[in-house]
């Protein structure tokens, strides 16, 4: 049994690798995903080895790169699309919406389009504008999308595997400044046996608060827990996993045992995914609850330049403020 | 026209016309058959391509068959939304012989991306002429299977759907199906508004730099809606491809036999391994760009009647009579079968149910959602509260 320390790109990497060996239709295409191996790497030596008609270098339109995809997938192919930053993929918005989405509704399920749209997202690399953002909830409003994230090696490994295995069209969301930490990859395990991709699961287990994150701000919450245990307080962290659709009911059963909820993103918190999720809290755990569903999220700006990032980013200061407020309720 | 690959029969071949005009017309447009029904017996192309077509005299009467009953059942689709039976129509009225022509110079494994226009190549590729009213009624998105007839969806987004024929081409090649005379090819329809639109460039330079087996095919009938031409480009669109790296060439849409000659040399070009090029069938949009729409408020009568004098059913079926290969009993009958093929249309439409409510919830995913199961059991509850209530 191969268990290998990998970071989260790399278990990306090698979880790309396998899709590739395991079906002669999936194909790669992006912006320079080949020689370069992608401006993060997370596609490095797949061209070399599996040469440049499945790992497509293609020119630089965002909408071109998801047309195209679309017709390769009517034509039998599972394209894995690489949008390199969050903020490159609004020029693909119309195809992504309009076309990938609803291919299979409008043929009344006579076409599927089995495409994997790869986005690094997220803040915290100090980056440029356009390269920090957090666009899921464009996405996880649109039907016929299913959107996830990865938050673990593990789990970078697995779920990309899952979705490129899907017939449905997935936004496959990866933290970007998570894509260095490091964690134990089981390389052999079989897919079938793996935990579901559409599945949130408790990351930590814990009896007084229940925190509900994904992708990048797991790690945020799970420091966050951490510290709190230090005070005397037994954080639950949830990884939700599965943006589209949610997959609330290890929520559920958590917040009638903790009675308090606080949601974390990255995202701006107005009409964002937590504010779907408090709704559907509230609905169904409202008898247990001891306060109101609480939100840490990005403020309701642009996204700020990078000098003031981390203060726009929510940290774990903050999800432990929001903890306070919850108690304090 | 009968289904199988007319233009390349042997037997009863026409070889040459009886009457002959010489190749003189407009250096920037193939023409095979002029607005008053003179054959040109064949045309160069600037490329030094020579265009002609050899039919039978079977073959010429089944071209002029399929046109008259495109126009007819679309005017039928026309008369049923004028009657509330449709909530729309975009009628193809003058641009049968750019649809025609391209339609039945595909062969039977090339495939087809349309607009929501494409009323008579669906018809060419033997889909039930009810399956675009089924989408225009809103009983469903259109409803015949792409893969069985080789021809997509409607796109009613404008120039989506060029994307997704150069993926599909790109898929044709990386599937080793081309480069011989059995190969596969691809035609993206669209119009000339969709020419400004950047999906239509991206798919420009995308089946360029990858040499894709495809055809596009702008049928430039003048208009945007209300938008003329000249909002959209400075030069001949067909003129574009030069900047792409591709040939391009005009050709008179409203001649069928013009468009089959340019769009099977396009079609066997990119089948064999020749890459992409465009064709711009010039024609003109004889009726309002959909039934919601006033044409008079944007162009004048005399425009109108002008692209009159050259209509496709009309020149054909001049040259038919001049030719002698059709006689009057031949027109009657043809226009016969189209009033029953109307009445047949109009008498299945007015039949067609709408969808039960609870389908909306179908085919939003392969893999089926929570979510929506959740939904539809509760819309379900709520509608059967109802019918408790009845009793």
């Amino acid at each position: 049994m191969a268990t290998e320390t990998l970071t989260l790109g790399k278990a990306l990497n090698v979880g790309l690798r396998k899709a590739l060996e395991n079906d002669p239709k999936v194909v790669i295409m992006g912006e320079d995903v080949g020689k370069l191996g992608g401006v993060f790497r997370i596609t490095d030596g797949l061209q070399k080895d599996f040469g440049d008609q499945r790992v497509i270098d293609t020119p630089l339109a965002e909408s071109g790169i998801i047309g195209t995809a679309v017709g390769l997938a009517i034509r039998g192919y599972r394209p894995v699309c690489e949008i390199q930053f969050d903020g490159f993929v609004y020029p693909a918005y119309d195809q992504i919406v309009s076309q990938v989405a609803k291919m299979h509704y409008r043929s009344r399920g006579k076409l599927n389009i089995p495409m994997v749209i790869r986005i690094p997202f997220g803040g915290g690399i100090g980056a440029v504008e356009h390269h920090s953002e957090s666009p899921e909830a464009y996405f996880a409003h649109t039907a016929g999308l299913k959107v996830v994230s990865c938050a673990s090696p593990q789990d970078a490994y697995v779920m990309i595997q899952q979705a490129i295995a899907s017939d449905d069209p997935i936004v496959f969301l990866e933290p970007k400044r998570r894509y260095w930490e490091k964690g134990q990859v089981d390389l052999d395990a079989p897919l079938s046996e793996a935990y579901p991709l559409h599945a949130a699961r408790v990351a930590r287990p814990g009896r007084d608060v229940t925190l509900l994150a994904y992708g990048p701000m797991v790690r945020t919450c799970l420091d966050a827990a951490t510290a709190a245990a230090e005070d005397g307080r037994d954080l639950e962290v949830i990884d939700l996993r599965t943006l589209s659709p949610l997959d609330l009911g290890v929520v559920y059963e958590s917040v009638r045992r903790t009675g308090r909820a606080v949601v974390v993103h990255e995202a701006p918190s107005n009409v964002g995914l937590g504010a779907e999720i408090a709704a559907r809290i509230t609905e169904e755990c409202f008898y247990s609850l001891e306060s109101p569903v609480l939100r840490v999220a990005g403020f309701d700006t642009p996204y700020p330049a990078a000098r003031v990032e981390e203060e726009y980013l929510p940290d774990l200061d903050r999800v432990l403020d929001a903890v306070d407020r919850s108690f304090g309720w | 026209m009968a289904k199988g690959d007319p233009g390349a029969s042997t037997r009863g071949r026409r070889a040459a016309p009886r009457s002959r005009k010489a190749a003189t017309g407009d250096p920037e447009l193939v023409q095979l058959l002029t607005p008053t029904g003179e054959r040109i017996e064949s045309v160069t192309g600037p490329d030094g391509t020579e265009y002609r077509v050899d039919f039978t005299d079977e073959e010429y009467r089944g071209l002029y068959r399929d046109l008259v009953l495109v126009r007819k059942l679309d005017a039928e689709a026309t008369a049923l939304q004028r009657q509330g039976e449709l909530g729309i129509w975009a009628s193809l009225l003058g641009q049968e012989a750019a649809q025609v022509g391209s339609g039945r110079a595909l062969r039977t494994q090339d495939m087809a991306f349309p607009t929501y226009r494409e009323h008579g190549v669906l018809y060419c590729r033997g889909i039930d002429p009810i399956m675009p009213l089924g989408l225009f009624r809103g009983v469903d998105q259109g409803g015949w299977d792409p893969n069985e007839f080789k021809f997509n969806m409607y796109t009613i987004v404008i120039g989506a759907q060029t994307l997704h024929a150069t993926g599909y081409a790109m898929g044709v090649a990386m599937d080793g199906k081309t480069g011989t005379d059995d190969g596969e090819a691809v035609i993206a329809y669209f119009g000339d508004g969709a020419t400004s639109q950047g999906d239509v460039n991206e798919a420009f330079v995308w089946a360029g730099v990858f040499n894709s087996p495809l055809v596009f095919f702008c049928q430039n009938n003048q208009y945007a809606i209300s938008e003329p031409l000249e909002r959209q480009t400075r030069i001949p669109l067909y003129r574009r491809a030069a900047g792409f790296g591709f040939p391009g060439i005009r050709v008179d849409g409203n001649d069928v036999l013009a468009t089959y000659a340019v769009t099977r040399h396009a079609l066997d070009n990119a089948r064999h391994g020749q890459g992409p090029s465009l064709i711009e069938a010039y024609t003109y949009r004889m009726g309002a760009h959909t039934t919601s729409d006033d044409p008079t408020r944007y162009r004048i009568a005399s425009e109108v009647e002008a692209w009159q004098a050259k209509d496709p059913i009309a020149r054909m079926k001049a040259f038919l009579e001049r030719e002698q290969i059709a006689a009057a009993d031949f027109f009657t009958e043809v226009d016969e079968q189209a009033r029953r093929e109307a009445v047949d249309l109009r008498e299945r439409v007015l039949a067609m149910p709408n969808p039960e409510p609870a389908t909306m919830f179908d085919h939003v995913y392969p893999n089926g959602s929570p979510l929506l199961d959740e939904q539809r059991a509760q819309f379900s509850r709520y509608l059967e509260s109802f019918e408790g209530s009845a009793h």
